[in-house]
């Protein structure tokens, strides 16, 4: 379980996240969604410490991790798969991945990449250099993220944005594994297929949490508003 | 061979078995071991003092191991490497120079190195320079010339990590019809070390590749300097690339030059110096790395 209790991150004098308060239970699925620049990025970074909050307390099954340093929250089993993938000159996917699972058996690391539809004998040796494509490099980044053994508390930044149709679906599966195996997701999305996985919405705009509830009593009110007013930052259907 | 110089010979190359290669090993200026091959003859200048290592067409998959080591102070030692390559010829050279030093003399160690490779001979050409021992100055300065005919390659593979006090590294080519040449070379400098490396490659046959891929990180008060000149003077294609890491007061100057004198020549560089960006740390610090590992680690692979 994590709790939010009162969080606050300010960049100079703009407060990017208000007073936000809630817990994330064991095996569901949250989705933040809602305009751009609402803030929801900001908040998965804020949990997994990439963004050090001004005031309240973040506490992980029972520990206060406000000021814990993002490794120690990695290795307490919290991770991020980033919203843009970093490229790095001389390390190959197979380094990043074998960091990740603590293992260098090509087999352990084949499975890995075939999880995310990807060959390990074309992936494993190609260097993360900005040469790969951005739904390559988008899918490797799941998979360095999924590699991490001892997770329990995954967060996604819009996973599905450049990633092909057949790998939007390997996507989902991976997250429906995931809740199989009690594990606490959440996904920053705009995604329809994405947001009906969900067993609740947080619609995050302004810094704070503007809504919040079950998937089947939040998702109505967002496809009602989308048809409305047909607005960026509304659900996207173009991969469902 | 004296335990220093073995123990030099070890950190260069490993436990390599030497039975079946061409080598010759020099120590502290003189030639201490040598053996030709079937098809690597390896024999003095006649003129002056250094070796011709010629290479058979024959040669498939050949070795060849010309290391130079110094295991004293008060050392100037200069290497003379001439390489006849034969057409069609297929060889792996293992250059490579170490310098121990103790006490306050300097070292110096400067290598003239000629290559003449014959037409579709393939070389692939590895050169490690490393230096150890007190604070005694130890200054490596290899000279690399090459000549290659049409269709021929050269890979030039070169690393030198710390150690070595200044180095100045000048490395010429002459690049004929088809033939590819390719450097990837990195350099690691701490403390006040100083090194230079100089490029002039000048491509004078159609359809022929340079590629120089430089990755250097300075860290502490040391610099570094790339200066890289590709000539085009056919139709052919060049790129360089210069990234260097600064840690520290560490600095690197980039200095690309690249001269088009064929309409049909494509000439390339890129160059980025800079800290390690803060998202590649942040990024190994969420799988569980602390700061400084993820900066070693992210350190240890671009000089890989």
């Amino acid at each position: 379980m994590l709790i939010l209790d009162n969080i606050n991150y300010k960049i100079d004098s703009k407060e990017i996240i208000k007073n936000i308060n809630y817990t994330f239970e064991e095996g569901k699925i949250y989705i933040l969604t809602g305009p751009n620049g609402g803030g929801k990025t900001s908040l998965g970074k804020a949990i997994v410490g990439l963004y050090p909050t001004d005031n309240g307390k973040i506490t992980f099954n029972n520990v206060d991790i406000t000021h814990t340093s993002i490794s120690d929250r990695a290795k307490m089993g919290i991770s991020y798969a980033f919203q843009i993938p970093i490229n790095f000159k001389g390390l190959a996917v197979k380094d990043i991945l074998s960091l990740s699972c603590k293992s260098e058996d090509p087999k352990i690391l084949n499975s890995l990449l075939s999880k995310v539809g990807l060959c390990g004998k074309e992936y494993l040796e190609r260097e993360l250099d900005g040469r790969l494509s951005g739904g390559e490099i988008k899918r490797i980044e799941i998979a360095s993220v999924l590699a991490k053994k001892n997770t329990n508390f995954y967060i996604f930044d819009e996973p599905e944005a450049g990633i092909d149709l057949w790998s939007f679906k390997e996507l989902i599966s991976i997250f429906k594994e995931l809740k199989k195996e009690n594990k606490t997701i959440i996904i920053v999305s705009h995604q329809e297929k994405i947001l009906e996985l969900s067993d609740y919405i947080l619609v995050i705009n302004k810094g704070t949490i503007e809504k919040s509830g079950p998937s089947k009593d939040i998702l109505p009110t967002l496809i009602s508003n989308e048809k409305e007013n047909n607005c960026e930052g509304c659900l996207k259907k173009e991969l469902s | 061979m004296l335990d220093n110089t073995m123990n030099l010979l070890k950190k260069l190359y490993g436990d390599t078995n030497y039975n079946d290669a061409a080598i010759n090993i020099r120590e502290n200026c003189l030639s201490c071991k040598r053996q030709s091959s079937e098809n690597v003859i390896i024999t003095d200048m006649e003129d002056k003092s250094g070796i011709n290592i010629l290479i058979k067409s024959s040669a498939k998959g050949e070795k060849v191991f010309i290391p130079a080591l110094i295991s004293k102070s008060n050392v100037d030692d200069v290497v003379r490497n001439d390489f006849f390559i034969e057409p069609g010829a297929e060889v792996t050279i293992q250059a490579g120079c170490a310098v121990h030093t103790d006490g306050e003399s300097k070292s110096t160690h400067n290598g003239i190195h000629r290559f003449f490779i014959g037409e579709n001979a393939k070389v692939t050409y590895y050169e490690k320079h490393l230096g150890e021992g007190s604070n005694a100055k130890r200054i490596i300065s290899p000279v690399t010339e090459i000549t290659m005919e049409k269709g021929s390659s050269f890979l030039m593979d070169s690393i030198q990590l710390e150690g070595v006090t200044f180095t100045e590294r000048t490395t010429k080519a002459i690049v004929k019809e088809n033939a590819k040449f390719d450097v990837n070379e990195r350099i690691l400098t701490t403390g006040t070390q100083q090194a230079i490396s100089k490029f002039d490659v000048e491509v004078i046959g159609n359809n022929a590749s340079v590629n120089i891929v430089s990755r250097s990180v300075a860290k502490d008060n040391s610099k570094q300097t790339l200066e890289s000149k590709i000539t085009g003077s056919s139709s052919c294609h060049g790129h360089s690339e210069c990234d260097a890491i600064l840690e520290g007061k560490g600095m690197a100057i980039a200095i690309p030059a690249l001269i088009a004198n064929h309409p049909e020549a494509s000439l390339v560089h890129e160059a980025a110096i800079g800290r390690i960006s803060k998202q590649q740390i942040e990024k190994l610090q969420t799988l569980g790395l602390d700061e400084k590992e993820a900066e070693n680690y992210i350190v240890k692979g671009f000089l890989k």
